[in-house]
């Protein structure tokens, strides 16, 4: 057999590795946190990389999770070996296919990483909620509590299926698994041969359906029978548990790792025994070593079958001294007994005593208690394991607990001792702090691989990620020792702290992970004798108080010598070797050249060179700063959010912007998951190094850089002049220059804390010095010289009163500007190109829109905590939002529809009635108001205010129920938000009905052409020709045309936009589908990171696009075709640029063009192909009058 | 009729082949225009600079959203293939050379000393017959003096003659104060060949937008004039091969740079306008106008119009509007 090789990898490699290769069909869905599974299945099979059988596994994605399961069901059916990965809601979308797939006793294992359900909110990461909801669908549940376990488990869970015929759902923890990168024993494929008995795969090959043995399954039946056949498949779940367990035990002898379907660990005469499954328990594995070790007596039960639960194999895996037993469930159900696997434990106990199983008689039965912890991958560490055991010491210990919060509502929570820890002091325990651009996670990655894989030493890496996209922040925990690490929580003692960015001691308490004597390695633009002048107090308090080593590199000159832009990634790793000895320097250096080899060698001599030079220069950089006595700094750190900001945000959202949010008790919170509007205008991110400087000179005010600005961070007002008397100095403005406002004054400003640096403002500016056109009207300038004057300007300007709604011409690019943003500073990346347009929608729209958000980028930029960008006017009015799920969006925000147009039908009921009361003059008018435009909303409100007066001195039962409906007679706006993956692919269902219904709803689709938020994967809006992932080679087909297949009904207001090529068409778009009363579709063309090119070129690219011809603009008005005009009219013109100049400015593209030019070449063909066959279509319909309807 | 020449110690049947253009990017168009008889193919030029952006340009693209937010930790597919640097280049100069017989000639445009050795190398070893040097090198600095730009220029080309045992050719662009002494000094580094001229992209201005935009206007034959006259002060001095790159349109226009010293005749426009075959239409018309004109071989032709051999040598030395206002009226 061939010698197993040790590698570190992540949970989620580690799960696939396995499944590539015992699998022959894999049929997938992206979801956080498994779609890498799928990804590297699919990578994998595109290299031709065989299973054990010496065939390619066939990796397909599907439209959504549900039809990935019924393909998988399919396959099944069929013969074929097949699996699938998913998480959370993909799960639950599985469910129904998960009963067929049980009910017909099939072999399948599936590999599930478990996340929470969007219950009040959604969350990406890991607890039980999803796994638990499929406890019933019939499927075995196999649990992993570490990358290891999860690499095994997927082999065990596969062997098994294959003899046992009940299908298996392999689990492991989102991100706490899935993205915990370890060092692990690989299975070789002789290994996996050992496992997979072949007379058992032919025995799946004869049950699948085929023509030439036909059977029928999945019959209707009927109470003749059903129950009876139900009933036939017990004794294959009867004896599951017992095929697991040889199964088990035949892997126990093969790699020496062994397991049961319930592992005991601890004193051998426990009395206190806690029970959960999943990587808590590695946990608490370290809290019992150690607690035992203090002859305390205690143990834990590791749960790893959980379905079928072998009552016997439980009871018997306890110690005969347990006295007391604490269940520990990661999930929540509301309403129940208690917590799944606490119920099952009270019932198998019971049970066992019934049938004799046990040697406690009913008195003596040890007690039993439930107890919630670690939701959402809430922290759960050794200290609360103590905690749970110093309850279970109680006399009456605390049923249905939680450990992990503060619960000071209904008082659930344990207390937990903070300073208790079972961290070694041989591990080496590092916390690195960076931004995501900076490559800090990736250097990590790599040291892990160094470490794990050079030395004898167990490595494992865990990284937090930021909420935002933009300038986010990156905290990389590292322990390195001589023991396997089964530190499954965070590192809250590090004897290395290192700061890869000075602005980060501002924001964050940083050293409060130093233990003392740490090593403390900060970046920063300061050399060793100055470094210490620059610190704020509360970090010099902490290097002298716990005697910190503390090192100082300026890394940014380190790249900057070594043009390596901003990369500072191996020039921190660099130091961190050099610092902590984990290596000998040379050997260090010498593995670190390796790995940039590695990485960049087939991307580049060039990166190479600059990393490798990067590497040698950065030594002599690396200072150790000669620390004074005492603290010096008379400054501290600034306040997380401004002293007048809401007490909610200083409350609750200033804590969690500190990192500190796992602090926050349960009253905090909101009890249904509602919060406060406008709350990112209180988190000042400063993260531009540069922002926009106006020249009012040049300035010619047409308001195309505030369109474009992602970020509503550079905005145009145009006010009366005496309100410049209180101006600050150095406010700029200008004569306004066009005659709807003469005599008024402008001015462009920017929020310089807001401002992400994109620079699409200048980029997209027109003006120019005509003396000298390098000048423009916008030019960028260093922040910091700049952020203290612009922030009192930036106040000063918000202070200036928007300019009256009605008499703005909202349908023109610079009217549209001058409506206030109701959605500003959001966490999507800079340069991003959904947000203009969904700034543009609040500008318009939000002071009375209701909008439902698919999940995705839009519902993460929009409403992920701890701020959100969603605001208020002056008024109060705004945008209400809500994100429901990923598929059901169209359906969800019909609802909304349907609801409004309820409340106006008995509102209008209501008035009629009330008529003689209220005036029937104020009734008439309301019902006959005209809302078209601004002007006659205004006049609406006014009127609807005048009756809101009239009904609250009314007494009657009717003027009430008026009055909490009257708002609505104040045309509402429905919007109706997502990317192309809902769109095109898992809501294109609900979007095809809910269009064909004939309700006035907005829809816009942000057209990115791929998954953005999952990281770039396919969907049926990728165009022809890009690669992207389970695309690789190229997509082959072309781009549904979804706005044709709406314009099919005939009665749908369809537009295609690009704001970047004609945004005059854009505001117009908005303006008619808002106004058509029936349903609009707008599908914008966004351009996206996941495309592969500096957005700054975003702009440039729709042109080319359109100017192409793959993106036609145009727009299909049915209001036009009653007038006897073409419905359909184009906004651009013919193609003037071949296809291929576009293409080639995208990586997404050009990849394929590198890959493989041949066929690239065909693919442009082919695209140039479609490009034309499409604008001949276009153009005929845009001559096309249609019939008119003959009058009776 | 004998039309054979020989160019950088290559005998060809013809001295016309397609000049550095991106004809040779597609295989199918290669195939065509070595049906059309293409006596040697010169292939596009591997740009050091352009693949140093996309290697930057792409490590940022795929690099700098990585490893950011929780959910996409990546935005691309992982293909081991997907290769940048030179490797486009070489492998399309293996498949070239797989599928022709003809000498093939890579062209190279190098930024710094490392690019032009590292590419002369890569390019040799993926088995061009030739070389040709595109030095492109526009001097804006107030302070580089001509001399130091051509020493420059004459140092690279040595270093890659050491790195190289392909013959090597150089593309010139007409500006430099004295041609014949920077051609004498390349001569003398080894080169075996020059290439009059370099087009460049003329930047044009948007008046409207206040923007410079980049043209490539394709020539016509009154570009063929400038390069006439300097292979004529060349030809016999240089004892390297010449070519005439820019302004063959016509087959007479080919016999006029033959008999100005061309050994190598370069067409691009002519091909981009009309289709691969044209090489073919311009080596017909070259034969017939030398039978039309009684010549026996291409070879007796060769040079005649050159400043040593013409009969009114003072046209090329001269700038061309004074002699033709001493000579108005008369």
């Amino acid at each position: 057999m061939a010698k197993r090789r040790v590698i570190t990898i992540d949970g989620n490699e580690a799960t696939a590795s396995v499944a590539h290769r015992t699998n022959e069909v894999i049929a997938i869905y992206p979801i956080t946190p498994s779609s890498s599974m799928g990804e590297l299945a699919d990578e994998w099979s595109a290299h031709l990389r065989k299973n054990i059988w010496g065939t390619v596994p066939q990796v397909t994605e599907m439209q959504s999770e549900g039809g990935a399961a019924a393909a998988v069901h399919g396959a099944l059916q069929a013969g074929a070996l097949t699996t699938t990965f998913t998480a959370s809601q993909g799960l639950l979308l599985m469910i129904p296919s998960m009963y067929k797939i049980a009910g017909e006793l099939t072999s399948y294992c599936m590999h599930v990483s478990a996340r929470t359900l969007a219950t009040h909110a959604l969350s990406i990461f890991g607890d039980h909620s999803d796994v638990m909801a499929c406890r019933q669908t019939g499927f075995a549940l196999l649990a992993s509590c570490s990358v290891q376990e999860a690499h095994d488990m997927a082999c065990i869970g596969q062997a098994a299926t294959l003899k046992s015929r009940v299908p298996l759902l392999h689990f492991f923890e989102g991100f706490r698994i899935t993205h915990e990168v370890a060092k692990i024993e690989e299975l070789t494929d002789d290994d996996l041969r050992h496992m997979m008995d072949d007379a058992l795969i032919a025995a799946h090959r004869q049950r699948a359906l085929t023509p030439d043995r036909p059977v029928i399954r999945g019959t209707a039946q009927n109470p003749n029978e059903f129950f009876q056949a139900r009933e036939a498949c017990s004794p294959f779940f009867d004896a599951c548990s017992g095929i697991v367990k040889d199964v088990m035990d035949r892997f126990g002898k093969l790699t020496g790792r062994h397991y049961h379907l319930f592992d005991y660990e601890g004193h051998p005469q426990a009395e206190r025994v806690i029970m959960l499954m999943g990587s808590g328990a590695e946990a608490a594995a370290e809290a019992i070593t150690y607690l035992t070790a203090r002859d305390e007596r205690v143990g834990m039960v590791r749960v790893r079958l959980y379905r079928p639960f072998d009552v016997r194999a439980f009871v018997d895996s306890l110690p005969k001294t347990t006295r007391k037993i604490a269940v520990l469930d990661r999930t929540k159900e509301g309403g129940a007994v208690g917590d799944p696997l606490y119920v099952d434990v009270v019932t198998a106990l019971r049970e066992a005593h019934d049938q004799g199983w046990t040697q406690w008689d009913r008195e003596s039965c040890p007690d039993v208690v439930g107890g919630r912890y670690g939701l959402s991958s809430k922290e759960f560490n050794p200290a609360m394991v103590k905690a749970i055991f110093d309850e279970l010491a109680k006399d009456k210990p605390k049923n249905h607990f939680t450990v992990g919060i503060e619960d000071d509502v209904t008082h659930s929570s344990l207390p937990v001792d903070p300073d208790f820890s079972t961290e070694a002091d041989d591990v080496v325990r590092a916390v690195f702090f960076g931004l995501g651009a900076d490559g800090t996670v990736g250097a990590n990655k790599n040291s892990i691989k160094i470490i794990g894989e050079e030395t004898d030493n167990y490595a494992q890496g865990y990284f937090v990620y930021d909420s935002k996209k933009a300038g986010a922040i990156t905290i990389s925990h590292l322990r390195f020792g001589p023991r396997p690490i089964q530190s499954t929580y965070l590192i809250d003692r590090a004897n290395f702290v290192a700061c890869h960015q000075f602005l980060f001691l501002e924001k964050y308490d940083v050293l409060e992970y130093a233990v003392p004597g740490a090593v403390f390695l900060l970046n920063a633009p300061f050399g060793p004798d100055e470094i210490w002048d620059h610190l704020p107090r509360e970090v010099q308090e902490q290097i002298v108080a716990k005697e910190l080593k503390f090192y100082v590199i300026d890394g940014y000159k380190v790249a900057r010598e070594a043009h390596m832009g901003s990369r500072i990634n191996t020039i921190m790793q660099t130091c961190f070797f050099a610092i902590s000895g984990v290596l000998p320097r040379d050997e260090a250096i010498a593995k670190i050249k390796q790995a940039i080899e590695k990485t960049y060698g087939k991307k580049g001599a060039e990166v190479v060179q600059r990393n490798f030079a990067a590497v040698d220069t950065t030594l002599e950089h690396l200072h150790k700063v000669k620390v004074p006595g005492g603290v010096t700094a008379t400054k501290g750190r600034p306040p997380t959010v401004a002293p007048e900001a809401p007490d909610f945000v200083k409350n609750v959202t200033a804590v969690i912007l500190q990192n500190k949010g796992h602090s926050l008790p349960v009253s905090a919170f909101s009890v249904d998951g509602t919060w406060p509007l406008g709350t990112t205008k209180w988190e000042k991110r400063n993260i531009a190094q540069e922002i926009p400087v106006w020249e009012p000179d040049i300035c010619i005010q047409c308001n195309k850089c505030s369109l474009i600005c992602p970020h509503a961070a550079i905005r145009p007002k145009v006010y009366d002049p005496t309100l410049l008397k209180d101006a600050p100095p150095t406010f700029k403005s200008a004569d306004y220059k066009a005659a709807d406002f003469k005599g008024m004054k402008f001015t462009l400003q920017v929020a310089p804390e807001d401002c992400t640096g994109c620079a699409l403002c200048a980029e997209i500016c027109p003006a120019k010095d005509k003396a000298n056109p390098k000048r423009r009207a916008l030019m960028l300038k260093p922040q910091m010289p700049l952020r203290e004057t612009e922030r009192e300007n930036y106040d000063f300007f918000l202070g200036i009163p928007d300019i009256d709604r009605t008499k703005v011409k909202r349908e023109t690019v610079k009217g549209s500007q001058f409506l206030q943003p109701l959605f500003e500073y959001s966490g999507a990346c800079a340069g991003c190109g959904e947000t203009p347009y969904v700034k543009l929608l609040s500008q318009l729209f939000g002071d009375r829109a209701l909008i439902a958000n698919a999940t995705g980028c839009s519902s993460i930029y929009g409403g992920n905590l701890p701020t959100t960008p969603y605001t208020t006017n002056r008024e109060g009015r705004g945008p209400t939002w809500n994100n429901s799920l990923f598929e059901d969006t169209a359906e969800f925000g019909c609802g909304f529809r349907l609801a409004i147009d309820k409340h106006i039908e008995q509102a209008h009921e209501l008035l009629q009635g009330l008529g003689g009361k209220v005036g029937d003059e104020l009734v008439r008018e309301i019902l006959a108001a005209d809302q078209t435009d601004e002007v006659g909303i205004a006049a609406q409100r006014e009127r609807v205010a005048a009756l809101k007066e009239k009904l609250a001195g009314n007494g009657s039962a009717e003027a009430a129920r008026l009055l909490l409906l009257a708002d609505y007679l104040v045309k509402k706006s429905v919007w109706i938000l997502g990317g192309d993956g809902w769109a095109y692919d898992i809501g294109y269902g609900g979007l095809d009905h809910v269009i064909a219904m004939g309700r006035d709803v907005n829809l816009l689709v942000l057209d990115t052409e791929v998954y953005s938020n999952t990281g770039g994967q396919a969907s049926k809006a990728t165009p022809l020709g890009a690669s992207a992932k389970f695309a690789s080679a190229g997509k082959a087909s072309p781009k549904k045309d979804l706005g044709m297949m709406a314009m099919n009904y005939g009665t749908v207001y369809v537009a295609r936009v690009a704001m970047g090529a004609k945004d005059a068409q854009t505001v117009r778009a908005f303006v008619e589908a808002e106004s058509y009363p029936g349903p609009s579709l707008i599908i914008a063309y966004s351009h996206c990171i996941a495309h592969g090119y500096d957005l700054i070129n975003g702009p440039r690219q729709q042109k080319l696009a359109v100017d192409c011809g793959l993106w036609t603009l145009c727009r299909y008005d049915p209001r036009r075709a009653a007038k006897g005009k073409p419905p359909l009219v184009l906004d651009s013109g013919e193609p003037t640029i071949p296809v291929a100049e576009y293409m080639r400015n995208e990586t997404r593209f050009r990849m394929v063009e590198k890959v493989d030019p041949k066929r690239f070449q065909q693919l442009l063909l082919k695209a140039q192909q479609v490009e034309r066959e499409r604008y001949a279509l276009y153009q005929h319909l845009a001559g096309l009058t249609l019939p008119q309807a003959e009058e009776n | 009729m004998d039309l054979s020449t020989t160019y950088l110690g290559f005998k060809l049947p013809h001295p016309l082949m397609p000049g550095a253009s991106p004809l040779t990017g597609d295989l199918d168009t290669v195939k065509r225009l070595e049906d059309a008889g293409a006596a040697a193919l010169v292939m596009n030029s591997l740009f050091e600079e352009q693949i140093v952006l996309e290697e930057l340009a792409a490590r940022d693209a795929m690099e700098t959203p990585a490893d950011s937010f929780a959910e996409a930790l990546s935005y691309f597919p992982k293909l081991e293939e997907y290769r940048l640097g030179p490797d486009e280049y070489l492998r399309q100069i293996r498949k070239v050379k797989e599928i022709v017989s003809c000498p093939v000639i890579a062209s190279l445009n190098g930024v710094t000393t490392g690019g032009w050795l590292q590419y002369a190398r890569q390019i040799t070893e993926a088995g061009a017959d030739a070389l040709e040097l595109n030095v492109y090198y526009l001097a804006t600095s107030p302070t580089e003096t001509a001399q130091a730009l051509e020493d420059r220029t004459i140092e690279m080309v040595k270093s890659v003659k050491q790195v190289t045992h392909i013959p090597v050719a150089v593309k010139l662009s007409p500006f430099y104060s004295s041609l014949p002494s920077l051609a004498a000094r390349l001569a003398e580094a080894g080169v075996q060949g020059l290439v009059l001229f370099n087009r460049f992209y003329q930047p044009d201005i948007d008046v409207n937008e206040l923007e410079v935009t980049r043209t490539l206007e394709l020539s016509d034959s009154r570009d063929l004039l400038l390069r006439l006259r300097w292979l004529a002060i060349l030809s016999g001095k240089i004892d390297v091969s010449l070519a005439v790159s820019g302004g063959v349109h016509t087959a007479v226009d080919a016999v006029k740079a033959v008999m100005t010293g061309a050994h190598g005749v370069q067409v691009v426009s002519a091909l981009l306008d009309n289709g691969p075959e044209t090489l073919k239409t311009l080596r017909e018309g070259m034969a017939r106008w030398l039978e039309e004109h009684k010549y026996a071989s291409l070879e007796q032709m060769r040079g005649s119009m050159n400043l040593s051999r013409s009969p009114d040598p003072s046209a090329y030395e001269r700038a061309n509007y004074a002699h033709i206002l001493q000579g108005w009226g008369r």
